[in-house]
Protein backbone atom coordinates (compact mmCIF):
# COMPACT_ATOMS: atom_id res chain seq x y z
CA UNK A 1 0.00 0.00 0.00
CA UNK A 2 1.56 3.44 -1.05
CA UNK A 3 0.64 6.97 0.94
CA UNK A 4 1.23 10.00 0.03
CA UNK A 5 3.15 11.91 2.72
CA UNK A 6 2.70 15.67 2.78
CA UNK A 7 4.69 17.80 4.76
CA UNK A 8 2.70 20.73 5.53
CA UNK A 9 4.07 24.24 6.64
CA UNK A 10 2.23 27.62 8.18
CA UNK A 11 3.54 30.97 6.40
CA UNK A 12 2.96 32.46 9.90
CA UNK A 13 4.29 29.99 12.02
CA UNK A 14 7.16 28.31 10.08
CA UNK A 15 9.18 25.08 11.27
CA UNK A 16 12.56 25.14 12.20
CA UNK A 17 14.91 25.56 9.82
CA UNK A 18 17.75 23.35 11.16
CA UNK A 19 16.16 20.15 10.32
CA UNK A 20 18.18 18.93 7.41
CA UNK A 21 20.42 16.60 8.92
CA UNK A 22 17.47 14.90 11.32
CA UNK A 23 15.35 14.51 7.82
CA UNK A 24 18.52 13.06 5.91
CA UNK A 25 18.87 10.30 8.76
CA UNK A 26 15.09 9.43 8.74
CA UNK A 27 15.17 8.98 5.21
CA UNK A 28 18.21 6.23 5.74
CA UNK A 29 16.20 4.67 7.77
CA UNK A 30 13.24 4.75 5.99
CA UNK A 31 15.52 3.08 3.14
CA UNK A 32 16.80 0.73 5.38
CA UNK A 33 13.36 -0.53 6.69
CA UNK A 34 11.54 -0.40 3.18
CA UNK A 35 9.15 2.11 3.53
CA UNK A 36 10.82 4.47 0.91
CA UNK A 37 9.72 5.00 -2.63
CA UNK A 38 10.18 8.67 -2.75
CA UNK A 39 11.40 11.82 -1.22
CA UNK A 40 11.52 15.51 -1.97
CA UNK A 41 11.59 19.27 -0.46
CA UNK A 42 9.39 21.77 -2.59
CA UNK A 43 10.15 25.18 -3.16
CA UNK A 44 8.17 28.06 -2.57
CA UNK A 45 4.85 28.53 -3.65
CA UNK A 46 6.15 31.74 -5.10
CA UNK A 47 7.67 29.91 -7.79
CA UNK A 48 4.55 27.47 -8.52
CA UNK A 49 2.93 27.79 -11.95
CA UNK A 50 -1.02 26.52 -12.54
CA UNK A 51 -1.61 25.73 -16.12
CA UNK A 52 -4.94 25.65 -17.71
CA UNK A 53 -5.95 23.79 -20.74
CA UNK A 54 -9.07 22.68 -21.18
CA UNK A 55 -10.63 25.41 -22.71
CA UNK A 56 -9.46 27.18 -26.22
CA UNK A 57 -6.61 27.98 -25.39
CA UNK A 58 -3.81 26.94 -22.48
CA UNK A 59 -3.85 29.94 -19.54
CA UNK A 60 -0.77 29.91 -17.35
CA UNK A 61 -1.25 31.54 -14.04
CA UNK A 62 1.34 32.69 -11.57
CA UNK A 63 1.76 31.14 -8.04
CA UNK A 64 -0.12 27.94 -6.61
CA UNK A 65 -3.51 26.74 -7.40
CA UNK A 66 -4.82 27.40 -3.81
CA UNK A 67 -3.60 30.74 -1.51
CA UNK A 68 -3.20 29.44 1.88
CA UNK A 69 -1.08 30.04 5.35
CA UNK A 70 -0.51 26.56 5.11
CA UNK A 71 1.12 25.03 2.59
CA UNK A 72 2.94 21.97 1.19
CA UNK A 73 6.64 21.94 1.70
CA UNK A 74 7.26 18.66 0.66
CA UNK A 75 6.74 14.92 0.05
CA UNK A 76 7.07 11.64 0.47
CA UNK A 77 5.56 8.43 -1.36
CA UNK A 78 5.89 5.56 1.30
CA UNK A 79 5.12 1.73 1.01
CA UNK A 80 3.57 0.65 4.01
CA UNK A 81 1.17 -2.96 5.13
CA UNK A 82 -1.54 -0.59 6.90
CA UNK A 83 -2.62 2.82 7.66
CA UNK A 84 -1.35 2.05 11.63
CA UNK A 85 2.36 1.29 10.52
CA UNK A 86 2.28 4.99 8.16
CA UNK A 87 0.88 7.05 11.16
CA UNK A 88 3.70 5.44 13.51
CA UNK A 89 6.12 6.64 10.72
CA UNK A 90 4.35 9.84 10.22
CA UNK A 91 4.43 10.77 13.92
CA UNK A 92 7.87 10.45 13.92
CA UNK A 93 8.29 12.48 10.56
CA UNK A 94 6.28 15.69 12.15
CA UNK A 95 8.67 15.30 14.91
CA UNK A 96 11.67 15.02 12.83
CA UNK A 97 10.99 17.81 10.13
CA UNK A 98 9.12 20.16 13.12
CA UNK A 99 5.86 20.28 10.65
CA UNK A 100 2.42 18.69 10.36
CA UNK A 101 2.20 16.10 8.38
CA UNK A 102 -0.91 14.74 6.03
CA UNK A 103 -1.05 11.31 5.19
CA UNK A 104 -3.16 9.86 2.58
CA UNK A 105 -3.25 6.88 0.23
CA UNK A 106 -2.85 6.22 -3.66
CA UNK A 107 -5.89 4.32 -4.45
CA UNK B 1 -43.66 -21.48 19.82
CA UNK B 2 -45.88 -18.40 19.20
CA UNK B 3 -45.24 -14.99 17.23
CA UNK B 4 -44.12 -13.43 20.69
CA UNK B 5 -41.63 -16.16 21.46
CA UNK B 6 -40.32 -16.01 17.74
CA UNK B 7 -40.12 -12.58 18.19
CA UNK B 8 -38.15 -12.42 21.01
CA UNK B 9 -35.63 -15.16 20.36
CA UNK B 10 -34.93 -12.77 16.83
CA UNK B 11 -34.08 -9.58 19.11
CA UNK B 12 -32.31 -11.79 21.88
CA UNK B 13 -30.41 -13.06 18.84
CA UNK B 14 -29.66 -9.91 17.23
CA UNK B 15 -28.45 -8.17 20.61
CA UNK B 16 -26.04 -11.38 21.06
CA UNK B 17 -24.84 -12.14 17.78
CA UNK B 18 -24.69 -9.17 15.34
CA UNK B 19 -20.85 -7.96 16.19
CA UNK B 20 -20.06 -11.66 16.30
CA UNK B 21 -21.80 -12.17 12.27
CA UNK B 22 -20.10 -8.43 11.72
CA UNK B 23 -16.47 -9.31 12.77
CA UNK B 24 -16.24 -12.76 11.72
CA UNK B 25 -17.85 -11.60 8.58
CA UNK B 26 -15.28 -8.55 8.72
CA UNK B 27 -12.88 -11.11 9.11
CA UNK B 28 -13.38 -13.66 6.16
CA UNK B 29 -13.99 -11.23 3.73
CA UNK B 30 -11.47 -7.94 4.78
CA UNK B 31 -14.29 -5.30 4.00
CA UNK B 32 -17.12 -4.11 6.81
CA UNK B 33 -19.25 -3.12 3.96
CA UNK B 34 -20.27 -6.21 3.09
CA UNK B 35 -20.19 -7.73 6.23
CA UNK B 36 -22.86 -5.26 7.17
CA UNK B 37 -24.65 -6.21 4.47
CA UNK B 38 -25.26 -9.33 4.60
CA UNK B 39 -25.34 -9.41 8.42
CA UNK B 40 -28.56 -7.10 8.26
CA UNK B 41 -29.70 -9.52 5.20
CA UNK B 42 -29.03 -12.88 7.72
CA UNK B 43 -31.10 -11.23 10.03
CA UNK B 44 -33.79 -10.09 7.47
CA UNK B 45 -34.01 -13.69 6.43
CA UNK B 46 -34.06 -14.99 10.47
CA UNK B 47 -36.88 -12.37 10.77
CA UNK B 48 -38.83 -13.98 7.55
CA UNK B 49 -38.25 -17.55 7.93
CA UNK B 50 -37.87 -18.35 12.09
CA UNK B 51 -41.51 -17.64 12.42
CA UNK B 52 -42.69 -20.53 10.05
CA UNK B 53 -39.59 -22.88 10.39
CA UNK B 54 -39.32 -22.78 14.07
CA UNK B 55 -35.29 -20.93 15.71
CA UNK B 56 -33.03 -23.08 14.68
CA UNK B 57 -30.74 -24.80 17.88
CA UNK B 58 -27.58 -22.53 17.35
CA UNK B 59 -29.22 -19.02 16.19
CA UNK B 60 -25.67 -17.64 15.85
CA UNK B 61 -24.04 -20.16 13.94
CA UNK B 62 -27.23 -20.38 11.66
CA UNK B 63 -27.13 -16.54 11.07
CA UNK B 64 -23.53 -16.69 10.73
CA UNK B 65 -23.56 -19.09 7.99
CA UNK B 66 -26.80 -17.88 5.94
CA UNK B 67 -24.69 -14.28 6.15
CA UNK B 68 -21.71 -16.12 5.09
CA UNK B 69 -23.67 -17.06 1.86
CA UNK B 70 -25.49 -13.62 1.72
CA UNK B 71 -21.62 -12.54 1.17
CA UNK B 72 -19.95 -14.69 -1.16
CA UNK B 73 -23.26 -13.84 -3.30
CA UNK B 74 -22.62 -10.29 -3.36
CA UNK B 75 -19.16 -11.01 -3.93
CA UNK B 76 -20.03 -13.31 -7.17
CA UNK B 77 -22.61 -10.94 -8.38
CA UNK B 78 -19.74 -8.02 -8.50
CA UNK B 79 -17.00 -10.15 -9.69
CA UNK B 80 -18.92 -11.40 -13.14
CA UNK B 81 -19.59 -7.90 -13.29
CA UNK B 82 -15.78 -7.43 -12.96
CA UNK B 83 -14.73 -10.63 -14.84
CA UNK B 84 -13.44 -12.36 -11.80
CA UNK B 85 -14.82 -15.05 -11.14
CA UNK B 86 -12.11 -17.19 -10.03
CA UNK B 87 -11.72 -14.99 -6.55
CA UNK B 88 -15.06 -15.76 -5.61
CA UNK B 89 -14.11 -19.29 -6.05
CA UNK B 90 -11.28 -19.03 -3.80
CA UNK B 91 -13.08 -17.13 -0.74
CA UNK B 92 -15.84 -19.73 -1.65
CA UNK B 93 -13.31 -23.10 -0.94
CA UNK B 94 -12.10 -21.37 2.35
CA UNK B 95 -12.77 -23.42 4.80
CA UNK B 96 -14.60 -21.22 7.74
CA UNK B 97 -13.07 -19.95 10.76
CA UNK B 98 -12.88 -22.13 13.75
CA UNK B 99 -15.45 -20.84 16.52
CA UNK B 100 -12.99 -20.23 18.91
CA UNK B 101 -11.51 -17.45 17.35
CA UNK B 102 -14.76 -15.37 17.10
CA UNK B 103 -14.32 -13.52 20.84
CA UNK B 104 -11.47 -11.90 19.40
CA UNK B 105 -12.79 -10.42 15.99
CA UNK B 106 -15.54 -8.86 18.01
CA UNK B 107 -12.31 -6.80 19.32
CA UNK B 108 -10.61 -6.61 16.11
CA UNK B 109 -13.82 -4.73 15.21
CA UNK B 110 -14.24 -2.47 18.10
CA UNK B 111 -10.36 -1.29 17.43
CA UNK B 112 -11.30 -0.68 13.38
CA UNK B 113 -14.50 1.22 14.49
CA UNK B 114 -12.55 3.30 17.03
CA UNK B 115 -9.77 4.12 15.08
CA UNK B 116 -7.55 7.51 15.61
CA UNK B 117 -7.89 8.34 12.07
CA UNK B 118 -11.83 8.60 12.66
CA UNK B 119 -13.11 11.92 13.40
CA UNK B 120 -14.89 11.29 17.42
CA UNK B 121 -18.53 11.68 15.80
CA UNK B 122 -17.65 9.05 13.29
CA UNK B 123 -16.30 6.49 15.56
CA UNK B 124 -19.08 6.76 17.31
CA UNK B 125 -21.85 6.50 14.52
CA UNK B 126 -19.52 3.18 13.45
CA UNK B 127 -19.72 1.71 16.67
CA UNK B 128 -23.14 1.70 17.06
CA UNK B 129 -23.31 0.30 13.60
CA UNK B 130 -20.91 -2.12 13.48
CA UNK B 131 -20.63 -3.39 16.94
CA UNK B 132 -23.77 -2.29 18.55
CA UNK B 133 -26.65 -3.38 15.71
CA UNK B 134 -28.07 -0.21 15.85
CA UNK B 135 -29.54 0.82 12.14
CA UNK B 136 -28.94 3.82 10.67
CA UNK B 137 -32.53 5.67 11.29
CA UNK B 138 -31.83 4.82 15.12
CA UNK B 139 -28.35 6.40 15.63
CA UNK B 140 -29.50 9.49 13.59
CA UNK B 141 -32.58 9.70 15.95
CA UNK B 142 -30.17 9.66 18.85
CA UNK B 143 -27.71 12.54 17.32
CA UNK B 144 -30.82 14.47 16.11
CA UNK B 145 -29.22 14.29 12.74
CA UNK B 146 -30.96 13.40 8.98
CA UNK B 147 -30.94 10.17 8.36
CA UNK B 148 -29.06 10.60 4.81
CA UNK B 149 -26.49 12.61 6.95
CA UNK B 150 -25.92 9.77 9.49
CA UNK B 151 -25.59 7.49 6.57
CA UNK B 152 -23.48 9.13 4.94
CA UNK B 153 -21.06 9.86 7.93
CA UNK B 154 -20.81 5.52 8.26
CA UNK B 155 -20.57 5.46 4.41
CA UNK B 156 -17.46 7.94 4.17
CA UNK B 157 -16.17 6.02 7.38
CA UNK B 158 -16.45 2.34 5.58
CA UNK B 159 -14.96 4.07 2.64
CA UNK B 160 -11.51 5.81 4.50
CA UNK B 161 -11.22 2.13 6.18
CA UNK B 162 -10.72 0.20 2.90
CA UNK B 163 -8.94 3.15 1.07
CA UNK B 164 -6.54 3.67 3.73
CA UNK B 165 -6.29 0.86 4.74
CA UNK B 166 -7.06 0.99 8.47
CA UNK B 167 -6.07 -2.41 9.98
CA UNK B 168 -8.67 -5.39 11.23
CA UNK B 169 -6.85 -5.87 14.18
CA UNK B 170 -5.99 -5.99 17.99
CA UNK B 171 -3.22 -3.57 18.50
CA UNK B 172 -0.16 -4.15 19.84
CA UNK B 173 0.58 -4.63 23.69
CA UNK B 174 2.66 -1.27 23.21
CA UNK B 175 -0.60 0.59 21.58
CA UNK B 176 -3.00 -0.88 23.74
CA UNK B 177 -3.52 1.58 26.57
CA UNK B 178 -3.70 4.98 24.32
CA UNK B 179 -6.30 2.48 22.05
CA UNK B 180 -8.65 0.71 24.77
CA UNK B 181 -8.47 4.35 26.25
CA UNK B 182 -9.57 5.95 22.94
CA UNK B 183 -12.30 3.22 22.93
CA UNK B 184 -13.86 3.76 26.31
CA UNK B 185 -14.04 7.57 25.07
CA UNK B 186 -16.10 6.84 22.99
CA UNK B 187 -18.43 4.56 25.17
CA UNK B 188 -18.83 7.43 27.28
CA UNK B 189 -19.45 9.81 24.89
CA UNK B 190 -22.55 7.48 23.99
CA UNK B 191 -23.05 7.33 27.34
CA UNK B 192 -23.37 10.83 28.13
CA UNK B 193 -25.47 11.88 25.10
CA UNK B 194 -28.04 9.62 26.42
CA UNK B 195 -27.79 10.65 29.76
CA UNK B 196 -27.62 14.30 29.42
CA UNK B 197 -29.45 14.50 26.00
CA UNK B 198 -29.13 18.05 23.94
CA UNK B 199 -31.80 19.36 22.18
CA UNK B 200 -35.32 20.70 22.67
CA UNK B 201 -37.13 18.17 21.80
CA UNK B 202 -35.08 15.28 23.25
CA UNK B 203 -35.78 13.19 25.65
CA UNK B 204 -33.89 14.48 28.88
CA UNK B 205 -32.69 11.20 29.24
CA UNK B 206 -32.53 8.19 26.91
CA UNK B 207 -32.56 5.03 28.40
CA UNK B 208 -31.52 3.56 24.78
CA UNK B 209 -28.12 5.20 24.48
CA UNK B 210 -27.20 4.54 28.20
CA UNK B 211 -28.53 0.87 28.05
CA UNK B 212 -26.47 0.57 24.85
CA UNK B 213 -23.38 2.22 26.34
CA UNK B 214 -23.43 -0.32 29.08
CA UNK B 215 -24.14 -3.52 26.85
CA UNK B 216 -21.01 -2.48 25.04
CA UNK B 217 -18.90 -1.93 27.96
CA UNK B 218 -19.67 -5.08 29.24
CA UNK B 219 -18.76 -6.55 26.36
CA UNK B 220 -15.21 -5.07 26.38
CA UNK B 221 -15.22 -5.74 29.75
CA UNK B 222 -15.67 -9.75 28.68
CA UNK B 223 -12.76 -9.67 26.18
CA UNK B 224 -10.71 -7.35 28.45
CA UNK B 225 -11.36 -8.41 32.06
CA UNK B 226 -7.77 -7.78 33.08
CA UNK B 227 -8.05 -3.56 32.30
CA UNK B 228 -8.48 -1.55 35.43
CA UNK B 229 -9.99 1.49 33.28
CA UNK B 230 -12.24 -1.19 31.40
CA UNK B 231 -13.56 -2.12 34.93
CA UNK B 232 -13.43 1.82 35.79
CA UNK B 233 -15.85 2.86 33.20
CA UNK B 234 -18.08 0.26 33.81
CA UNK B 235 -18.85 1.24 37.42
CA UNK B 236 -18.81 4.51 36.84
CA UNK B 237 -21.79 3.87 33.96
CA UNK B 238 -23.57 1.59 36.55
CA UNK B 239 -23.63 3.38 39.15
CA UNK B 240 -24.81 6.11 37.36
CA UNK B 241 -27.18 4.77 35.38
CA UNK B 242 -28.29 3.36 38.98
CA UNK B 243 -29.53 6.60 39.90
CA UNK B 244 -31.47 7.68 36.53
CA UNK B 245 -34.94 7.45 37.43
CA UNK B 246 -34.65 9.44 40.28
CA UNK B 247 -32.72 12.15 38.56
CA UNK B 248 -35.92 13.31 36.90
CA UNK B 249 -39.05 14.12 38.66
CA UNK B 250 -42.14 13.43 36.94
CA UNK B 251 -43.03 16.50 35.89
CA UNK B 252 -39.96 16.65 33.92
CA UNK B 253 -37.50 18.50 36.06
CA UNK B 254 -33.71 17.87 36.83
CA UNK B 255 -33.33 16.49 40.48
CA UNK B 256 -29.63 17.19 41.73
CA UNK B 257 -28.03 14.53 43.82
CA UNK B 258 -28.45 16.26 47.23
CA UNK B 259 -32.48 15.83 46.50
CA UNK B 260 -32.89 12.42 44.95
CA UNK B 261 -35.18 9.88 46.30
CA UNK B 262 -32.14 7.57 47.34
CA UNK B 263 -34.95 4.63 48.14
CA UNK B 264 -35.52 5.44 44.45
CA UNK B 265 -31.95 4.31 43.15
CA UNK B 266 -31.37 1.14 41.59
CA UNK B 267 -29.93 -1.37 44.45
CA UNK B 268 -28.68 -3.90 42.32
CA UNK B 269 -26.82 -1.50 39.65
CA UNK B 270 -25.59 0.20 42.86
CA UNK B 271 -24.11 -2.98 44.21
CA UNK B 272 -22.42 -4.41 41.14
CA UNK B 273 -20.71 -0.83 40.74
CA UNK B 274 -19.68 -0.95 44.31
CA UNK B 275 -18.35 -4.76 43.75
CA UNK B 276 -16.52 -3.55 40.56
CA UNK B 277 -15.15 -0.14 42.17
CA UNK B 278 -14.01 -2.64 45.32
CA UNK B 279 -12.36 -5.01 43.00
CA UNK B 280 -9.77 -1.95 41.74
CA UNK B 281 -9.65 -0.61 45.40
CA UNK B 282 -6.04 -1.77 45.62
CA UNK B 283 -5.27 -0.86 42.25
CA UNK B 284 -1.54 0.66 42.00
CA UNK B 285 -1.88 4.25 39.82
CA UNK B 286 -5.66 4.15 38.71
CA UNK B 287 -6.78 5.98 35.54
CA UNK B 288 -9.66 8.63 35.29
CA UNK B 289 -12.60 6.29 35.14
CA UNK B 290 -11.72 4.35 38.14
CA UNK B 291 -11.44 7.27 40.29
CA UNK B 292 -14.10 8.76 38.70
CA UNK B 293 -16.08 5.60 40.10
CA UNK B 294 -15.51 5.91 43.00
CA UNK B 295 -16.49 9.34 43.64
CA UNK B 296 -19.30 7.78 42.37
CA UNK B 297 -19.11 5.16 44.84
CA UNK B 298 -18.69 7.51 47.76
CA UNK B 299 -22.12 9.26 46.60
CA UNK B 300 -24.21 5.80 46.52
CA UNK B 301 -22.67 4.76 49.99
CA UNK B 302 -24.36 7.34 52.20
CA UNK B 303 -28.11 6.64 52.71
CA UNK B 304 -28.82 10.19 53.30
CA UNK B 305 -26.87 13.01 51.23
CA UNK B 306 -26.18 14.38 55.00
CA UNK B 307 -23.82 11.20 55.66
CA UNK B 308 -21.97 11.55 52.41
CA UNK B 309 -17.86 11.64 53.23
CA UNK B 310 -16.92 15.34 51.59
CA UNK B 311 -13.71 14.89 52.67
CA UNK B 312 -13.41 11.87 50.77
CA UNK B 313 -15.17 12.93 47.87
CA UNK B 314 -12.37 15.98 47.18
CA UNK B 315 -9.67 13.83 48.03
CA UNK B 316 -10.80 11.67 45.02
CA UNK B 317 -11.32 15.29 42.56
CA UNK B 318 -7.37 15.86 44.42
CA UNK B 319 -6.31 12.58 42.64
CA UNK B 320 -8.43 13.55 39.77
CA UNK B 321 -6.90 16.64 38.68
CA UNK B 322 -3.54 15.72 39.37
CA UNK B 323 -3.70 13.17 36.41
CA UNK B 324 -6.37 15.05 34.47
CA UNK B 325 -5.99 19.45 35.13
CA UNK B 326 -8.93 19.85 32.97
CA UNK B 327 -11.09 22.94 34.34
CA UNK B 328 -14.00 20.60 34.39
CA UNK B 329 -13.01 18.75 36.46
CA UNK B 330 -11.57 21.67 38.56
CA UNK B 331 -15.55 22.66 38.44
CA UNK B 332 -16.64 19.72 39.88
CA UNK B 333 -13.79 19.57 42.81
CA UNK B 334 -15.12 22.99 44.24
CA UNK B 335 -19.15 21.99 44.28
CA UNK B 336 -17.55 18.91 46.77
CA UNK B 337 -15.61 21.89 48.08
CA UNK B 338 -18.16 24.02 49.05
CA UNK B 339 -19.81 21.21 50.80
CA UNK B 340 -16.73 20.18 53.27
CA UNK B 341 -15.33 24.17 53.58
CA UNK B 342 -18.64 26.06 52.62
CA UNK B 343 -19.80 27.94 49.57
CA UNK B 344 -17.51 31.08 50.04
CA UNK B 345 -14.79 29.03 49.69
CA UNK B 346 -15.78 27.01 46.56
CA UNK B 347 -17.09 30.81 44.75
CA UNK B 348 -13.63 31.62 44.96
CA UNK B 349 -12.25 28.51 43.22
CA UNK B 350 -15.14 28.50 40.79
CA UNK B 351 -14.30 32.07 39.91
CA UNK B 352 -10.92 31.30 38.94
CA UNK B 353 -12.21 29.27 36.27
CA UNK B 354 -13.70 32.19 34.57
CA UNK B 355 -11.82 32.09 31.18
CA UNK B 356 -12.12 28.83 30.62
CA UNK B 357 -15.88 28.00 31.54
CA UNK B 358 -17.58 31.12 31.00
CA UNK B 359 -19.33 29.08 27.48
CA UNK B 360 -20.29 26.17 30.08
CA UNK B 361 -23.46 25.95 31.61
CA UNK B 362 -22.61 24.19 34.46
CA UNK B 363 -20.18 26.82 35.48
CA UNK B 364 -23.07 29.35 35.68
CA UNK B 365 -25.30 26.84 37.60
CA UNK B 366 -22.72 25.78 39.88
CA UNK B 367 -21.93 29.93 40.65
CA UNK B 368 -25.90 30.72 40.57
CA UNK B 369 -25.55 27.81 43.66
CA UNK B 370 -23.35 29.37 45.05
CA UNK B 371 -24.42 32.57 45.32
CA UNK B 372 -27.68 31.62 45.94
CA UNK B 373 -26.67 30.07 49.14
CA UNK B 374 -24.57 32.86 49.99
CA UNK B 375 -27.78 34.97 50.04
CA UNK B 376 -26.29 37.03 46.98
CA UNK B 377 -30.03 36.69 45.06
CA UNK B 378 -29.17 39.53 42.43
CA UNK B 379 -25.73 38.03 40.97
CA UNK B 380 -27.26 34.80 41.37
CA UNK B 381 -30.18 35.17 39.30
CA UNK B 382 -27.85 36.40 36.90
CA UNK B 383 -26.00 33.81 36.89
CA UNK B 384 -28.98 31.18 36.52
CA UNK B 385 -29.92 33.69 33.46
CA UNK B 386 -26.91 33.22 32.09
CA UNK B 387 -27.12 29.42 32.93
CA UNK B 388 -30.77 28.79 31.06
CA UNK B 389 -29.62 30.32 28.20
CA UNK B 390 -26.48 28.10 27.59
CA UNK B 391 -27.87 24.74 29.25
CA UNK B 392 -29.15 22.30 26.22
CA UNK B 393 -30.94 19.60 28.22
CA UNK B 394 -34.95 20.21 28.85
CA UNK B 395 -35.12 18.70 32.56
CA UNK B 396 -31.70 20.93 33.81
CA UNK B 397 -33.53 23.81 32.35
CA UNK B 398 -36.43 23.23 34.11
CA UNK B 399 -35.03 22.73 37.14
CA UNK B 400 -32.68 25.75 37.07
CA UNK B 401 -35.77 28.23 36.31
CA UNK B 402 -37.59 26.86 39.02
CA UNK B 403 -34.50 27.89 41.30
CA UNK B 404 -34.03 31.22 39.68
CA UNK B 405 -37.93 32.19 40.38
CA UNK B 406 -37.48 31.17 43.73
CA UNK B 407 -34.92 33.54 44.78
CA UNK B 408 -35.78 36.46 47.27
Amino acid sequence: MQYLVSVIDDKSNPGSTDRQPAISAFNKRLIAEGYWVFAGGLADTDAATVIDNRGEQVVFSDGPFVESKEYLAGVWVWEAPDLDVALELAAEASKVCDRKIEVRPFV
Amino acid sequence: MSVVDVREAITQAHREEWARVVASLTRRFGDLDIAEEAAAEAFAIAVERWPADGVPPNPGAWLTTTANRKAIDRIRRENKRDDKQEEAQTLYDDPPEPLGAIDDERLRLIFTCCHPALAMQTRVALTLRMVGGLTVPEIARAFLVQETAMGQRITRAKAKIKAARIPYRVPSAEDLPARVSGVLAVLFLIFNEGYLATGPDADPVRHDLTAEAIRLTRLIRTLLPEDGEVAGLLALMLLTEARRTARVSASGELVPLGEQDRGAWDAALVAEGHQLVRERLAAVGPGRYQILAAINAVHTSARDVRDTDWSQVVALYDQLVRLDPSPIIALNRAIAVAELDGPEVALAAVDRLEDKLAGYHAYHATRADMLRRLGRSQKSRAAYDKAIELAGNTAETAYLTRRRDQLG
